[in-house]
C-alpha cells in the first residue's frame, strides 16, 4: 500500500497550533530579555568585579554551558519538588531558559566588553572621564555592536531549543505537534508542517535582528 | 516497586553514556562527510552550488533538532526505510551536525589568505590540487578550536535521542527517576556525567585556541 | 615572434576603468620595468598577463597561446608563466622544500627525489642552499622573497612576472632581492617587473614602461626614458621619486 501525504486534518487543526506558536514566542520573550539581564550583570562581575564573584560566575557559566538544556529543565522540573519547591511547567520552562541562556550571553557580552582596545579606555581616562563616563562614552557602543551578531544568533538558537520544554508538558509549538499527532496519525506531515513554522520564526528573528543592527549601528 | 537510588544506579547511569558516546562519534563521523560537502560547496566558484549549499545551512539550523528527529523518525518509513530509534537518532543528529560543521569549516577555509590560492594557482595547480596542498591543511590549523566546542554541543544535544526512545545517558536518567522516585539525585548525577564528558572538551578546545592567538 | 602580445586590453571593476586599451609587445629575452603611481594600474596588467584577473575586452598572448580564450588551458599556460608577489605569497605550512618542490611533483608529476634535486638547484641560485629544510617563518623577509623566486625558478617558465616584490622589504633587504633578479635577468630571462626601483631598471631594464590613468603614457629604452622623459606627468613622477 503506497502512503499517500495528506495534510489537510493538520491544517484543521490551526487553533492548537497558533496556541502553540504564541507560548514559543513567549517563552523566547521572556528567555531573551531575562537571559540579557543576567547576561549583563554576570559578565560586568566578570570582567570588572572582585575576584571571589568572578570565581562564582565562572563556575556558573561553565556548569551550565557543558550540561543539557533538557537535563537542566528536568532537575528544576522534577528535581525541585524533592526540596518542596513545586513550579508549574510554564515557571520551570521560564527559569530553566533563562538560567540556560544567561550562561550563554555571559560569555557574548564579556568578548563584546573585551573587543573594545585597552588604548580607548586609557585615551577616555586621559581625557579626564570618569570610569562610568568612560563606559558611558567609550566603550558601551562598540562593545554593543561586537556583540550584536553574536547575541542574535544565540537568540535564535534559544528560540528553536525552546521546543524541549514540551518534554515536561508545557504547551509551546512543539507540544502542539503532539496534540495534533495523536488527533490525526498523520506524524511526518505534522512536524514537517511544525518544521516549516519553526523554520518562518526562526526567519522572522533574524530578520528583526537584522533591522535592529541597521537601525542602531549603520544608519547613523 | 520502589527501589533505593544507590551506587549501581550511578554504575548503569554511567554504562549509559557509552550509548551517548556513541551516537555522538557516529553523528560525528556523518555530519563530518556531509559538512566538508557543504563547507567546500560554499567557497567554490560556482553560484548554484553556494546557493543550494548555503539554503541547506539556512533551513537546517532554522528548524528545531527535535522536529529533525521527528521527522526522519516517521520520515524515513514512509520512503521504505525501516528505522529503530538508533538510526533515526544518528541520521538526524548527522543532518544536524553538518550544517554546524558546515559552516565552522566554511569559516576557517576562507580564514586563509586569497593570496595563498592566488599563490597556488600561479604555479599550475587546479583549484582542487589548491584546496588540497594550500588550503585545507592551513585551515585544520583553525578549524580544530571551534570543532572541538561543536562536539561538546553534540554530545549535550544527544540528550534529546531520548525523547524518541533512545536509551542513552538521559533516558537511562529518566527510567532510573521513575524507578526510584529520587530525581533530584539522578539528574544531578546525569548532570554531573555529561559535565565530566564536556568540560575537559571545552578546556582543551579554549587552550588550543590561546595557543593559536599566541602563534599569530 | 614577440613572446608576449598585449593588444587593447580594457578592465574595469564596476565603474571605475583600471586598465584602458592597453598595448604592448615584448620580445623574448626583454626585462620590461614597468613605472607609475600606486593605481596606474601597472599591476592589474601583470596580473592580466598570466590571467589571475580577467579582462573585459582586447588579446592577451604569450608564446602565441591567447590567455583570455576560456578554451586556454589556464593551468599549462601558469607553468610558463611564473609571478613573484609582493607579500611573498609562500605556503606557511610547508617547508622551502616543500614550497618549492609542490607544483613540480603535483603538476609536472616528477619524481620526489628529481624535485628535491632541482629544488636545491634554483636555491642555489637565489643564494640559500642552506635553507632547504626551513620554515618560512624561520627566514626574513628578504630570505622569503628569494625562496619565491625560486619556487618560480624551478617550474623552468619562459617568462616571469614581478609584482613589487621589493615593496614589502625593508630597506636594507632588498638589495639581496635585486642581486637575484639581476642575475636572473643575466641568464636572459623574459621579466616584466613592476617596481619603484629607478636604479635597477635604469641597469637592467631593456626597456620603461610608464603607466598613467590606465594607459600607457610613454614608454622607450630604459635610460634614454629616465633621462630625458618626455611627458610632463613621467618628468613629475621621477622627481618624485628621485627626490
Amino acid at each position: 500500500m503506497k502512503y499517500g501525504l495528506q495534510f489537510r486534518d493538520v491544517f484543521a487543526a490551526w487553533e492548537s497550533i497558533l496556541e502553540g506558536v504564541w507560548i514559543t514566542l513567549l517563552l523566547s520573550g521572556l528567555a531573551m530579555v531575562g537571559g540579557l539581564v543576567i547576561g549583563i550583570a554576570c559578565a560586568a562581575a566578570r570582567v570588572y568585579g572582585p575576584a571571589w564573584l568572578r570565581r562564582i560566575v565562572g563556575t556558573y557559566v561553565e556548569v551550565i554551558r557543558n550540561t543539557p538544556l533538557l537535563v537542566q529543565l528536568f532537575l528544576i522540573f522534577f528535581g525541585l519538588p524533592s526540596f518542596g519547591v513545586r513550579l508549574d511547567g510554564l515557571t520551570a520552562a521560564i527559569i530553566a531558559l533563562v538560567i540556560n541562556l544567561g550562561a550563554y550571553t555571559t560569555e557574548i557580552v564579556r568578548a563584546g566588553l573585551e573587543a573594545v582596545p585597552k588604548a580607548q579606555v586609557e585615551a577616555g581616562h586621559s581625557l579626564g572621564l570618569s570610569g562610568l563616563q568612560v563606559f558611558r562614552y567609550v566603550v558601551m557602543f562598540p562593545a554593543l555592536k561586537a556583540m550584536f551578531p553574536a547575541l542574535a544568533s544565540q537568540f535564535v538558537l534559544l528560540m528553536l531549543a525552546t521546543s524541549v520544554v514540551s518534554q515536561i508538558s508545557v504547551e509551546d509549538l512543539f507540544h502542539a505537534a503532539s496534540i495534533v499527532q495523536s488527533r490525526t496519525f498523520r506524524d511526518f506531515e505534522v512536524y514537517t508542517v511544525i518544521g516549516v513554522l519553526y523554520l518562518g520564526l526562526a526567519f522572522a528573528f533574524r530578520g528583526l535582528f537584522a533591522g535592529l543592527y541597521y537601525w542602531a549601528f549603520v544608519r547613523r | 516497586m520502589i527501589r533505593e537510588f544507590g551506587l549501581i544506579d550511578v554504575m548503569y547511569l554511567i554504562a549509559a553514556a557509552r550509548w551517548t558516546l556513541a551516537l555522538t562519534a557516529t553523528a560525528f563521523v556523518g555530519a563530518s562527510l556531509i559538512g566538508i560537502v557543504i563547507a567546500i560547496a560554499r567557497i567554490l566558484p560556482f553560484a548554484p552550488l553556494r546557493w543550494l549549499a548555503a539554503a541547506y545551512i539556512h533551513i537546517v539550523q532554522g528548524t528545531p533538532l527535535l522536529v529533525w528527529l521527528f521527522v526522519i523518525f516517521f520520515g524515513l518509513p514512509l520512503a521504505g526505510i525501516s528505522v529503530n530509534p538508533w538510526i533515526a537518532a544518528a541520521t538526524a543528529f548527522s543532518v544536524y551536525g553538518s550544517a554546524f560543521l558546515g559552516e565552522i569549516w566554511r569559516g576557517a577555509l576562507v580564514s586563509i589568505a586569497k593570496t595563498q590560492w592566488e599563490a597556488g594557482a600561479s604555479l599550475g595547480l587546479s583549484l582542487g590540487e589548491q584546496l588540497r596542498y594550500v588550503i585545507v591543511p592551513q585551515s585544520i590549523r583553525v578549524a580544530i578550536p571551534p570543532t572541538v566546542g561543536f562536539l561538546v554541543q553534540l554530545i549535550k544535544n544527544t540528550s534529546l535521542a531520548a525523547v524518541i526512545g533512545f536509551v542513552e545517558l538521559t533516558r537511562e536518567g529518566q527510567l532510573t527517576a521513575a524507578g526510584t522516585y529520587k530525581p533530584f539525585a539522578v539528574y544531578i548525577t546525569v548532570a554531573a556525567i555529561y559535565f565530566a564528558m564536556c568540560f575537559p572538551l571545552s578546556q582543551w578546545s579554549r587552550s588550543i585556541e590561546r595557543k593559536l592567538d599566541v602563534a599569530r | 615572434m614577440s613572446l608576449v602580445e598585449i593588444h587593447g586590453i580594457n578592465k574595469s571593476y564596476g565603474s571605475v576603468q583600471v586598465l584602458k586599451d592597453v598595448s604592448l609587445d615584448i620580445a623574448k629575452g626583454e626585462v620590461v620595468a614597468v613605472i607609475g603611481r600606486s593605481g596606474s594600474g601597472k599591476s592589474t596588467m601583470l596580473r592580466c598577463i598570466n590571467g589571475l584577473e580577467p579582462v573585459q575586452a582586447g588579446v592577451i598572448r604569450v608564446d602565441g597561446t591567447q590567455v583570455n580564450d576560456p578554451a586556454t588551458n589556464l593551468r599549462k599556460l601558469r607553468q610558463e608563466v611564473g609571478i613573484v608577489f609582493q607579500s611573498f605569497n609562500l605556503f606557511p605550512h610547508l617547508s622551502v622544500c616543500d614550497n618549492i618542490t609542490l607544483a613540480p611533483r603535483v603538476v609536472k608529476k616528477q619524481a620526489p627525489q628529481a624535485a628535491r634535486e632541482v629544488a636545491r638547484e634554483v636555491l642555489a641560485r637565489v643564494g640559500l642552499e642552506d635553507k632547504l629544510d626551513a620554515y618560512p617563518s624561520q627566514l626574513s623577509g628578504g630570505q622569503q622573497q628569494r625562496v619565491a623566486i625560486a619556487r618560480s625558478l624551478a617550474m623552468r617558465p619562459k617568462l616571469m612576472l614581478f609584482d613589487e616584490v621589493t615593496s614589502a622589504l625593508d630597506p636594507e633587504l632588498t638589495g639581496e632581492v635585486l642581486k637575484v633578479l639581476e642575475s636572473v635577468a643575466k641568464e636572459g630571462m623574459t621579466m616584466i617587473l613592476v617596481t619603484h626601483e629607478m636604479g635597477f631598471a635604469r641597469r637592467f631594464g631593456s626597456r620603461v614602461v610608464f603607466m598613467h590613468e590606465g594607459r600607457i603614457h610613454e614608454q622607450g629604452p630604459a635610460a634614454a626614458v629616465l633621462a630625458e622623459p618626455k611627458t610632463p606627468e613621467l618628468q613629475t613622477f621621477l622627481s618624485a621619486v628621485l627626490h
